[in-house]
């Protein structure tokens, strides 16, 4: 019973169940917004508006914009901490971003996108680093440390602009072609959804093949025996905030663009918590060492799904935010009781 | 004497597994049975069904010449049988009083009588030769005193039966003593006390009857005048054993690992200076507390020293350092596997391989299939009882646990291995197997410094004995000044001074 084959249904028994879900709640909703006048009922569903080329095209940019940094807050849960400052960070990003763009703060100096965008991501090191100095190095405790970078980045955004907007339509330097990069299209899919397939496959490939994952997995579950085995704790738990870090930094460029303006009291409000909540809901668990990259984004997915749902069928759009706590809460239910491992046991096995 | 306990035929099974069958026991007030037996031959479930934590599938036990039913651990209680487990169970946020009452706290008016709490109390530790005031924090206490909490607290439920589950594992030599001194002053006041321990001399020591098991199964009885170590290690094995401990002798009398005036973060003004020759088995003595384990955390560098020099075959090593001693062939098989040896739920391949990842990584990236194949190899080589690799290494027993930690630093070719505790909690088979173990790597011409609190073990295994105390290092034996009492005077210097006069 040990083949490669059974080693990968035992390995992605949970992102496969989530899977199920997933194609539940897309069928579901397919079903629900058919094109009632079509000619047959396939076509109906075919025609459907969640099928809709407008819809779909809406959809995966959503997934690629919130996946970004999902996939950066599940490397944290993984090391056994937590970002809370994310969605706070995005606000800054986007705001520090626009006046790049705009120069008109006077302690920011303008400049076109390809150096501010430069400039951005080397900021989001530094603040990634600062994290994971603080936690890593002091050992203050991770949750302390991006609380008050949740209130302190979010407020100091707010401060530069005087708590009003910031709009892309005021930039005074060079902008050409940098929202066709940010909201255009490549190979007919959103710039946004193409850019997070090359990032799930770059954090595949740290998570899952290279010994930096092996790390972050040893940390999160015993970072004592990891340390007596010679790991150096420090530096990987660190690289895990600079990396959440620049991958908000990432996305923030996309949400700055798709948003236009940046209203640093509500922009990125509570998308931490939208990435926790995948997180946790694709198998990450809160106490480390444990998760894939194909759970988060198929945790992702589940909760924009549900939310494209709830907009495409009507549903009251306050209760949606029901439907995804009870879905969380299920999730992690099930995961509890290790409903998944009962699920995907055979039958012959469970009698012996 | 009547039996004040009477277990017959007791079987269990826990589905198709037969953990007990048909087993009998008996005990008396005032007296003290050893009962032995390796881990899985049934000690533990024996004591569940006392503890009215499972019931016996068949069989009879008496209690007091009347046929009970023990359901549920307040019945146990009610019944007179008290329990001091292995592990500590102590809140150490709470005064000794109040752990001792834990919730049995005298009332007054709704809220607990602190007063008549600490009253309670206090003949209780008096029984015990305790002098402490009860309103003392756990936490300030050593080990020793902790385990006479959990006694007192037996104690105070007024205990016909006192059933001891390894009383003394976390105990230093010295507190052992103490508390098989109280052992047996308890018995004296008529109590009838079941003794389970893997140190077979503090049975000896101390037991009236030996009872032993075997899978599940009586395994044999020793009275009082046929009580022998090796009587009960082949009851416990069911053969005999001619040699636990394997011969060796020092390949050659080059010094490899030397280390100066070194002294660790708990005993900053310690000082400990010894040298290791390759081949050689240095043990090290030590009450607890004693800065043994500190020492090695930080010879190996997971812990900080204020003060010392190491060096491995002549050159010096950074202090504080693990990737540079790592580098330099010196490792530790630590005291606390479990907390630092082992990552329990990564599987058994992740653990071999979490210290040598980079031999099997091109780049950054693993080469899974040669992980995959060495880590089989090695558990062939090392004896992991496991049918592979890729079990979480939480499934294992203790020995076979310790076998993956053996494995992942003995495939390194050490220099210098540190093993501190190596076969604590291990059950004899396991044991000798590490013996052996221990003994193949140090003919390959590694310096080995073992730390251990068993002093068979340390007997038995070294070829030279330091011993420490206050983290400083009081003295190195050589085998012809081996014995128990040349060690407890280096281990407790001060103390005995002390009491002489």
């Amino acid at each position: 019973m040990n083949t490669p084959l059974s080693r990968f249904f035992n390995r992605y028994r949970k992102e496969g169940c989530l899977a199920v879900v997933l194609l539940f709640v897309a069928f579901w909703t397919i079903f629900f917004s058919r094109n009632t006048e079509a000619n047959s009922f396939i076509q109906s569903l075919i025609e459907s508006r969640f099928l809709s080329l407008r819809n779909l095209e809406n959809l995966s940019r959503q997934v690629g914009m919130y996946g970004i940094f999902s996939l950066g807050m599940g490397l944290v849960i993984i090391s056994g901490g937590i970002d809370l400052s994310v969605g706070s960070l995005m606000a800054l990003f986007g705001t520090v971003f626009f006046f790049f763009l705009t120069g008109s703060h006077a302690w920011i100096p303008g400049m076109p996108w390809a150096p501010a965008i430069l400039v951005l991501i080397l900021f989001s090191v530094m603040v990634g680093v600062l994290h994971g100095w603080l936690i890593a190095k002091i050992r203050m405790p991770a949750f302390v440390v991006t609380l008050c970078g949740l209130l302190g980045y979010r407020g100091l955004a707010q401060t530069m602009t005087h708590d009003t907007a910031i709009g892309y339509y005021d930039a005074k330097f060079n902008v050409e072609g940098l929202e066709s990069l940010l909201t255009g299209e490549i190979f007919g899919l959103p710039a946004a959804f193409i850019t997070f397939i090359a990032i799930c496959l770059i954090v595949y490939y740290l998570l899952h093949l290279s010994v930096f994952g092996r790390y972050l997995l040893a940390l999160g579950r015993n970072e004592q025996a990891a340390r007596y085995s010679g790991i150096n704790t420090v530096l990987i738990m660190a690289f895990a905030y600079i990396i959440c870090s620049v991958l908000a930094a990432v996305s923030a460029l996309f949400f700055a663009l798709y948003t236009a303006d940046v209203v640093p009291s509500i922009h990125g409000n509570f998308f931490e918590l939208y990435a926790i909540a995948g997180a946790v809901l694709g198998g990450c668990s809160l106490r480390g060492g444990e998760g894939t990259v194909i759970g988060i984004v198929l945790g992702t997915t589940v909760l924009l799904v549900l939310q494209n749902m709830v907009n495409l069928l009507g549903y009251d759009s306050s209760f949606s935010k029901v439907i995804t706590a009870l879905v969380i809460l299920g999730g992690v239910l099930v995961d509890r009781f290790d409903i998944w491992r009962l699920l995907s046991r055979p039958k012959n096995a469970a009698a012996a | 004497m009547p039996p004040i306990l009477q277990l017959s035929q007791i079987s269990k099974s826990f589905g198709f597994v037969q953990a007990l069958s048909k087993v009998d026991f008996e005990i008396a007030a005032g007296e003290i049975v050893g009962l032995i037996g390796e881990n899985g031959a049934g000690k533990s479930t024996l004591m569940k069904i006392l503890g009215g934590v499972h019931p016996p599938s068949t069989g009879q036990i008496r209690f007091d010449k009347a046929p009970v039913t023990i359901q549920g651990a307040k019945a146990a209680e009610q019944l007179g049988i008290s329990f001091v487990h292995q592990e500590l169970n102590l809140l150490d946020n709470i005064d000794i009083a109040g752990n001792i009452f834990l919730a049995r706290e005298p009332r007054r008016f709704g809220c607990i009588d602190q007063r008549a709490l600490h009253k309670m109390a206090l003949p209780i530790l008096e029984a015990l030769g305790l002098h402490l005031d009860p309103r003392t924090s756990v936490s300030r206490l050593t080990n020793g005193q902790q385990q006479l909490v959990e006694i007192a607290k037996a104690l105070s439920m007024d205990a016909k039966l006192l059933i001891l589950d390894e009383p003394t594992s976390s105990l230093s030599i010295q507190e052992a003593d103490t508390l098989l001194k109280l052992v047996k002053k308890m018995k004296g006041q008529g109590m009838a006390i079941i003794f389970i321990s893997h140190r077979l001399s503090e049975v000896e020591k101390i037991a009236d009857r030996v009872v032993g098991l075997r899978d599940g199964e009586n395994a044999g009885e020793l009275n009082a005048e046929e009580i022998s170590r090796d009587r009960m290690i082949s009851m416990m094995i069911g053969r005999d054993l001619s040699e636990v401990y394997p011969e060796s002798n020092p390949v050659n009398t080059e010094t490899v690992f030397s280390v100066e005036n070194f002294s660790t973060r708990r005993w900053p003004k310690g000082n400990a200076s010894f040298s290791v020759r390759a081949g050689e088995i240095l043990g090290m003595a030590g009450l607890v507390g004693a800065g043994r384990s500190e020492l090695a955390q930080a010879l190996f560098g997971v812990d900080s020293s204020p003060s010392g020099t190491m060096s491995v075959n002549g050159q010096p090593l950074t202090r504080g350092k693990v990737k540079n001693t790592i580098a330099n062939g010196v490792f530790l098989a630590p005291e606390d596997r479990k907390a630092s040896g082992l990552i329990l739920e990564m599987t058994i391949r992740e653990n071999m391989t979490l210290n040598s990842l980079s031999q099997f990584s091109r780049r950054s990236r693993i080469d899974f299939k040669s992980e995959r194949i060495q880590t089989d190899k090695w558990l062939r080589e090392f004896g992991v009882k496991a049918p592979n690799a890729e079990l979480p290494v939480s499934s294992l027993s203790g020995g076979n646990q310790q076998k993956v930690v053996l494995s992942k630093w003995m495939t390194l070719a050490p220099k210098v291995m540190i093993f501190d505790e190596p076969t604590r909690g291990i059950d004899m088979g396991a044991r000798q197997e590490i013996y052996q173990a221990i003994v193949r790597l140090a003919e390959t011409g590694c310096a080995i410094l073992m730390i251990s609190s068993d002093m068979e073990e340390l007997l038995g295994m070294s070829h030279r004995i330091a011993v420490m105390h206050e983290g400083t290092l009081s003295g190195i034996l050589n085998r012809n000044e081996f014995s128990e009492k040349a060690i407890m005077t280096l281990a407790v210097q001060q103390s005995l001074a002390t009491s002489a006069s």
